[in-house]
């Protein structure tokens, strides 16, 4: 399940400075201050995972994202990440200009509704995607927004925001021989790598 | 000694006795007056290592002393942090050689305005001079020499005591490891300010200040100070907690024709009972110079005012901690001194704890305050070479 933090770990720049938005227990910002040296800092109000974070001497700040960034000055950082959790956010679409404000560059990783397998659970059983990757109630879940690959890449456009990568990514061997052809179809888990335009 | 047995001491460091030094070592401070000499009354809690490196400086705030957890011969009530001192607690007495110092300027003591004057012979009263954060971090200073420690592990504080641990960070970042900044502020707000100025103003108004020398006349400003306590007291609690614990109970009387027995409120009876009581205990002169430093404490003044280029002096590592219903302290006054530290390139972590015990929630027992503060200080202990200590026992 870490295939996109495995990806995305190599565009992280040496000594950079990273702001990781919902760091969970704080393993991407550990394991990049080792491999990259890099001066990072995570937002997160789940507090167990903040006890985690402090435990493992990640740079951890309690702050909700949902309540803005506002305290974080214009290009305070080289990279803001967030990994899984855009479809979490009160408005995908204001965090990530927040983002975008904030760094130089971004990354984002998450999960596309558009895969065919999301698409034929509500197909065929008539009842909302629980999957490994999306693995809530539909009453219980935090994944208040979800969209496709097809939307975000439609996002980044009205939004002219400049994707100076991105990856397809799938856990499943078959599903990564179709990614090229039909992305919004095959694509389990989606990278992007964004900047301003 | 009864209330010592059982429950009370486990987790306990148990019977503490405070030790005495007196400082031979000219002080300067930041006004310019040079203490000769000067006393420190402080206390220690666990065993230092082999190798002098698991000491932890504890800072107090206004009011609070060096007998910061235990128990004093014959006392019933423990140190005033006490819940977060002892083994197996946050700040945890079995790996942690930890000190806590009445600082100058206080009265529990230390050279302060009812110490005598060495130059003159004559209690200090009013005329102590005036103290900033600054001076009670060189005094600490020379306390850790005194002691034989060149790096404390960690700075810890709350309130005026986390003045005291930026103000460690800033002064000699090459001595701290770690700052533990609680319920802090890197200066006051004209609020805060106007609240210690009412405060002030109390203990003057009472004819037995007699301005300032009530010590060489014998008297002592009790009622001035109690209002002054009153006042700090309401706002060191959040309006939830008072509801919450007094309500609109009445202590005496009733709202009925015939009863003639005045009414008293629980919530007047009470903040009445803890004037007096601080009245008892503390000195107003003390109490006069301690908020005026707390008035004075501007952590940037002397880097251009700005606080991300006086933390870039900063060496340590921050765990910065805030409460949601502290109004004196508020977390956006937390927020502030993690963000300049994040902007100074500085590690820290922020927890913002939920509380409804307002600014004194950094003294009482709060599960993931004790978690985020145990967790933090775990980690410390695990890079210091705790093995030392276990050998140097042996010895």
């Amino acid at each position: 399940m870490n295939l996109d933090i495995d990806i995305i770990s190599d565009w992280f720049r040496p000594q950079s400075r990273v702001l990781d938005l919902g760091c969970g227990d704080g393993s991407l910002l550990s394991s990049l201050k080792q491999k990259h040296s890099i001066l990072g800092y995570g937002l997160e109000i789940d507090s167990e995972a903040i006890s985690q974070c402090i435990t493992s001497g990640v740079n951890v700040v309690e702050q909700d994202l949902n309540r803005g960034l506002t305290n974080f000055p214009d290009n305070s950082f080289d990279t803001v990440v967030m990994t899984q959790a855009l479809q979490a956010m009160r408005f995908p679409h204001l965090v990530l200009d927040e983002m975008l404000r904030i760094g130089q560059d971004c990354i984002i990783t998450f999960p596309n509704f558009g895969y065919w397998r999301t698409r034929a659970y509500l197909n065929f059983h008539g009842r909302m995607p629980v999957t490994k990757q999306l693995a809530y109630q539909w009453y219980d879940t935090p994944n208040i927004h979800f969209f496709t690959y097809d939307d975000f890449e439609a996002l980044c456009q009205e939004r002219k925001i400049r994707v100076l990568r991105s990856q397809c990514l799938s856990e499943h061997f078959l599903d990564r021989q179709l990614l090229s052809l039909w992305p919004n179809m095959f694509t389990e888990t989606a990278v992007y790598h964004l900047t301003k335009l | 000694m009864v209330s010592m047995s059982g429950s009370t001491l486990k987790n306990s460091v148990g019977l503490v006795s405070p030790q005495t030094v007196v400082v031979r070592e000219p002080l300067t401070l930041a006004c310019g007056t040079v203490l000769s000499s000067h006393t420190l009354v402080f206390e220690t809690y666990g065993q230092l290592n082999a190798d002098n490196s698991n000491a932890i400086l504890i800072c107090h705030a206004l009011s609070g002393s060096h007998h910061a957890a235990g128990f004093h011969d014959g006392d019933s009530i423990p140190g005033w942090w006490d819940s977060y001192i002892g083994p197996g607690k946050a700040i945890d007495s079995s790996r942690f050689f930890i000190v806590s110092l009445n600082n100058i300027g206080s009265c529990f003591g230390s050279s302060g305005p009812t110490s005598i004057n060495p130059d003159t012979g004559q209690v200090w009263g009013a005329s102590f001079p005036s103290l900033r954060a600054r001076d009670w971090v060189e005094s600490q200073r020379l306390l850790m020499e005194h002691l034989g420690i060149e790096v404390w592990a960690a700075v810890i504080g709350g309130s005026l005591g986390g003045m005291q641990a930026m103000r460690w960070s800033l002064e000699h970042p090459e001595k701290l490891l770690n700052a533990v900044v609680i319920a802090s502020a890197m200066k006051l707000s004209a609020q805060n300010i106007a609240f210690n100025e009412i405060a002030r103003r109390a203990i003057k108004s009472d004819p037995d200040y007699c301005d300032g020398d009530y010590l060489q006349q014998n008297k002592a400003p009790l009622h001035g100070l109690a209002l002054a306590r009153m006042l700090g007291h309401v706002t060191y609690l959040s309006d939830e907690l008072m509801g919450q614990k007094f309500g609109r109970e009445l202590r005496s009387g009733a709202f009925t024709a015939e009863k003639t027995q005045p009414i008293e409120f629980q919530i007047e009876s009470y903040l009445n009972y803890q004037g007096d009581k601080f009245s008892d205990s503390f000195d107003a002169n003390s109490y006069i110079l301690i908020t005026k430093m707390l008035d004075y404490f501007d952590l940037s003044r002397e880097y251009q005012a700005d606080p991300v280029q006086a933390f870039s002096h900063a060496l340590c590592n921050f765990l910065v901690i805030s409460f949601s219903s502290d109004w004196r302290f508020a977390p956006g006054r937390s927020r502030e001194i993690v963000h300049a530290l994040i902007s100074a390139g500085k590690d820290v972590s922020y927890a913002a704890i939920e509380s409804d015990k307002g600014h004194d929630a950094f003294l009482l027992p709060n599960e993931r305050y004790e978690d985020a503060l145990g967790s933090y200080l775990g980690r410390v202990a695990n890079t210091l070479d705790v093995s030392g200590q276990a050998d140097g026992e042996q010895q």
